[in-house]
């Protein structure tokens, strides 16, 4: 799967990183990096799907991978 | 002229009112009376909250003619604040301040908070053997990590925590809020004037130093204290009473101190204290859940209700410390929400913890059912909590 974030739609209210905080940092300015773009396991998967659907400015996008 | 309106009025101090949760059921959109013989679209479904509160064009622009207000809760200035700017003046002002609330900035706050809240319960339990918690501990630790979040100096503390704590009394007639209100916000002011000249290691400065117009900088420093002082407070004393109220619960808490975080998150979601911020005016045709809402009508997105949403959270009315919901809207949904959640969650955390661990033997000095609540907000909580140890 292929996690991105829009940073230019990002609050910086940090829920992503608070739900997955192996996924997900904030720069300095608070906005959104993705540390994980690739999540593959099961468990990784679940959290980002979690971290997708909490984020408030909906910014964040899990989808398949290319293949 | 009626002067029906909506009803905030619970039965049970621990539920939404029952007449939203009977709308959630029956009819989960619907336009019900307002304030002064309007009418205002309540909205209960989860799912739908979101959706409202998700779309800056329900807008929170509070100037604009038909914007509900809720009494009590009027724009505290005529200069606009963040909480009240549509995109993309809100954008550019939330993108600017939001580095400064970051989880890794928050967490780092972690020491000092730990300290204040020391020093706080040293205090209460020097002065005696009973006191109110809201003021001898609720109250206080916000204000003061909201004081030096802004820098100020050690010397003011007691004249801005006096002054906030006085615009948030429960006894204080208006003149009295009014003129907290005004001393504080001349307070700031002065800070900030002061931070022009000698920028120092603070949020003011930082602001400052990025471009921020000093009078937006004002607005910006009063509206930290004004969402972040009375609804931290008001989780403190909520939270600590359902723990008196609830032994099986605090018994929990002292058994695996680890599900400490979950319960902070249960509770926000089951108290969701901060109902008002989710009132908006439509600013175009725009559907909800299946129903059409014109532009110019007036929308309430209410939380609490949301929050027991059975679609979302099974048996929505249980306080489960396992539960590790993470999409409940107790900080709000979308632009808006809340920017100082983390600072929130960090205070909660430290309070619970010392208060569990200090006072092993805290009770309510009356009962329970003695407590009043504050059902008409702006944000829930409790007035008074007499606690004795
Ligand atoms: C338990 C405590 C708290 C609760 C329940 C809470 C709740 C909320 C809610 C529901 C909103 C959204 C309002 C809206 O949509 O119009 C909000 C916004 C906000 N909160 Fe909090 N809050 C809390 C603590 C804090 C703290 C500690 C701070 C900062 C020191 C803070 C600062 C803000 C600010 C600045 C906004 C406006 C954000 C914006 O408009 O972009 N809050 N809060
Ligand atoms: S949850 Fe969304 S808005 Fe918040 S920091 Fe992450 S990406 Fe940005």
């Amino acid at each position: 799967m292929q996690l991105t974030a829009n940073r230019a739609t990002c609050i910086g209210a940090g829920q992503c990183v608070f739900t997955d905080p192996d996924a997900f940092d904030q720069d300095d300015d608070g906005l959104v990096l993705v540390l994980r773009p690739e999540p593959a396991a099961t468990e990784e998967i679940a959290r980002a799907t979690e971290a997708v659907h909490v984020c408030p400015s909906r910014s964040l996008r899990l989808v398949e991978s290319a293949p | 002229m009626t002067t029906a309106t909506f009803s905030m009025q619970r039965i049970d101090p621990y539920s939404p009112p029952a007449e939203h949760l009977r709308l959630q059921q029956e009819a989960p959109v619907s336009q019900v009376p307002w304030r002064n013989d309007t009418t205002i679209w309540a909205v209960t479904r989860h799912a739908d909250v979101r959706t409202v509160l998700g779309d800056a064009r329900f807008s929170s622009d509070r100037s604009l003619p038909g914007h509900p207000t809720f009494a009590g809760y009027t724009s505290a200035s005529k200069l606009k604040n963040l909480i009240e700017m549509d995109p993309p003046e809100h954008t550019q002002q939330r993108v600017r301040v939001m580095g400064e609330f970051t989880v890794k900035k928050i967490a780092a706050m972690r020491p000092r908070i730990e300290q204040i809240v020391e020093e706080t319960i040293d205090a209460m339990l020097a002065s005696g053997t009973e006191a109110d918690l809201v003021e001898a501990l609720s109250l206080p630790v916000p204000s003061v990590v909201i004081a030096e979040l802004l820098g100020v100096p050690f010397e003011d503390h007691s004249l801005f925590q006096e002054n906030s704590a006085a615009f948030v009394e429960a006894d204080a007639t208006p003149e009295q809020r009014m003129a907290a209100m005004g001393a504080l916000k001349e307070y700031i002011g002065g800070l900030v004037a002061d931070r022009i000249e000698r920028p120092g290691d603070d949020i003011l400065s930082r602001q400052l130093a990025a471009g921020a117009p000093p009078e937006e900088l004002t607005a910006l420093g009063f509206l930290l204290l004004i969402a972040g002082h009375e609804t931290t407070a008001n989780m403190i004393s909520l939270c600590v009473a359902t723990l008196i109220d609830k032994p099986e619960l605090l018994q929990q808490l002292r058994e695996n101190p680890a599900l400490l975080p979950g319960a902070v998150e249960e509770l926000l979601r089951y108290f969701t204290i901060a109902e008002v911020g989710g009132l908006r005016l439509a600013t175009a045709d725009l559907e909800v859940g299946g129903v059409l809402i014109p532009a110019g009508d007036a929308v309430f997105a209410l939380c609490n209700t949301a929050n027991r949403d059975a679609e979302v959270f099974p048996e929505p009315n249980t306080i489960d410390f396992t539960r590790g919901a993470r999409n409940h809207v107790a900080f709000g949904f979308g632009p808006h929400q809340c920017l100082g959640q983390n600072l929130a969650r960090l205070e909660l955390e430290i309070v619970l913890e010392a208060v569990i661990r200090r006072i092993p033997t805290l009770r309510f000095a009356g009962t329970f059912d003695d407590i009043s609540f504050k059902e008409w907000g702006p944000n829930y909580g409790v007035y008074r909590l007499p606690v004795a140890w």
